[in-house]
């Protein structure tokens, strides 16, 4: 019993460090579109991040379990490459990177249409290039947006659970996260085991929230 | 040398204008752009930084083509060798004053220098500080530093000085004279302040409505009667009393305010906020030195 806690923990994390490494890549290139640039169908794109937000889990795991499946045309293409994202881990992967999505991408894009224009003018008018700036000026800048959002796609890919019920399942060591377990504990109505989830996790978060909001508040005032 | 004739189209409060900019920079020249807000003064200093692309034209630095409509060149400000002094400063706010010349330094050689660049700013002793910690004639003066350091072929300066209280900015200003008489860069300037127009520059160009209206010394412009006045002041005209028989008119000089009085006729031909010459022809001036 012990040993399948600290597996299922370990998937916890494991599932919530790979996906917010994941967003963390896909965000800041979405979210400097999102602020900067100027086509026309921008707010399409807005909403379609900001989906997740207000969709019933459960639908976008419905729709992604459909897209998964063998019969289905993306599905089908998987299965011929060998990679199968119905209740395997890649495809929890891929189903809370879709559902934190707007958690990392707000507050790197709130953080960046605060960012003054003239900064990264004048970057260029030292000679440097869009990339170096990006690098060196900018991401410096909003260092607490891109902290605000590592943390709240962590803590929401730690928590999340109807995605995760509808294409994961409930696979020991494959796909079973906490907060699956915590529901299947109950249900077989092992409280002390459910418990024991369900405090580590409130623990846990609580520390991390904790540790990065004293941090932020900290290298804020010595900026400010 | 540098030559600029370029076209822009620009939408102003006044709805949109075909502007057009022909003007021709001397090495080593202070040129100041003059004219109300609109004109654009802003818009014709980024297009040289190559902040932004004119419709056509041209624009040649000492030979090299920054931009050529016909020949669809048009190099990013990385390749051009600009100093731009931002309004607001725009200092990078993560990097200490150091840092922030550190960063614009290219060459081995730039960043030797970094220490004495903040030497000639007077910042040596802030250079270990964060730009929000510093005051606004401070911060200008690192965006000045910093804009210097890679020895640019001209430096752009947009109204650097405006957000700044009138003693710093008196005080910035003889430092600006200072480093660019020093240094011998070729300075652009944008500014609607009469004072530091006539203070700074060797030639201004009055912009109207997207064109060069004038370009002349600043003094022909702004005092263009040839009196035989022994002192004469440009003031701007702050208060109109009524003192039987004559006028008593209150000017802004400098940052000095100066009443004097005149009759009737003269008072109305006066409003305020308008610009007058205060010109005594009649007595020597008394220069007494000030401590």
């Amino acid at each position: 019993m012990e040993s399948e806690f600290l597996t299922t923990m370990a998937l916890t994390f494991k599932l919530a460090t790979v996906t917010t490494l994941i967003l963390l890549i896909i965000a800041v290139p979405l979210a400097s579109f999102l602020v900067f640039s100027k086509i026309r169908f921008k707010s399409i794109i807005e909403t379609i991040v900001s989906m997740p937000l207000v969709l019933p889990p459960s639908v976008l795991g419905f729709y992604l379990l459909l897209a998964f499946s063998p019969a289905s045309a993306i599905g089908s293409f998987l299965t011929e490459h060998g990679i199968r994202l119905a209740f395997s881990f890649e495809g929890l992967v891929v189903g809370s990177v879709l559902f934190s999505l707007p958690f990392m991408v707000h507050p790197i894009q709130s953080a960046l249409s605060q960012v003054p224009l003239s900064i990264i003018e004048a970057s260029y008018t030292l000679g440097k290039s869009k990339i170096e700036t990006m690098i060196k000026v900018v991401l410096p800048t909003i260092r607490h947006g891109l902290i605000s959002g590592i943390v709240l796609a962590f803590a929401h890919t730690v928590g999340e659970f109807g995605v995760i019920l509808m294409i994961g399942g409930n696979i020991p060591g494959e796909t079973r996260v906490a907060s699956i377990a915590i529901y299947d504990e109950v249900e077989s109505l092992n409280y002390a085991m459910a418990h024991q989830y369900a405090l580590t996790l409130f623990i846990v978060t609580f520390s991390i929230l904790l540790l990065v909001y004293t941090l932020n508040k900290k290298s804020l005032g010595e900026i400010k | 040398m540098i030559l600029v004739n370029v076209t822009k189209r620009l939408d102003t409060a006044e709805g949109p204008i075909n502007a057009h900019f022909e003007l021709s920079i001397n090495d080593s020249e202070f040129l100041t752009l003059f004219g109300p807000s609109g004109a654009g003064k802003t818009t014709l200093m980024r297009m040289i930084a190559g902040l932004e692309k004119p419709d056509s034209g041209v624009i040649v630095v000492d030979g090299d083509i920054w931009f050529d409509s016909s020949k669809k060149i048009n190099l990013p400000p990385q390749n051009r060798s600009i100093g731009f002094v931002f309004q607001d400063y725009a200092l990078f706010p993560t990097m200490t004053v150091r840092e922030n010349l550190l960063f614009a330094a290219e060459t081995a050689d730039q960043r030797h220098n970094v220490g004495e660049m903040i030497e000639l700013v007077e910042l040596t002793a802030l250079s270990n500080r964060l730009p929000s910690t510093l005051s606004g004639g401070q911060k200008q003066r690192v965006a000045l530093a910093r804009a210097l350091i890679r020895h640019p072929k001209i430096l752009l300066l947009d109204e650097p000085l405006s957000a700044l209280d009138p003693s710093m900015r008196q005080k910035l200003q003889d430092e600006l004279s200072l480093i660019h008489s020093r240094l011998g860069v070729t300075t652009l300037l944008v500014s609607h302040d009469i004072a530091e127009t006539v203070k700074l520059s060797d030639r201004l160009a009055v912009i109207e409505l997207g064109r060069i209206k004038r370009i002349c010394p600043p003094m022909e412009f702004f005092s263009p009667q040839t009196l035989s006045g022994k002192l004469q002041l440009i003031g701007e005209v702050l208060k109109i009393e009524e003192d039987f028989p004559a006028f008593i008119i209150t000017l802004l000089v400098g940052s000095s305010v100066v009443r004097t009085v005149v009759s009737s006729t003269e008072a109305s031909a006066l409003c305020i906020g308008g610009r007058a010459i205060i010109s005594s022809k009649a007595f020597n001036p008394i220069l007494i030195p000030l401590p």
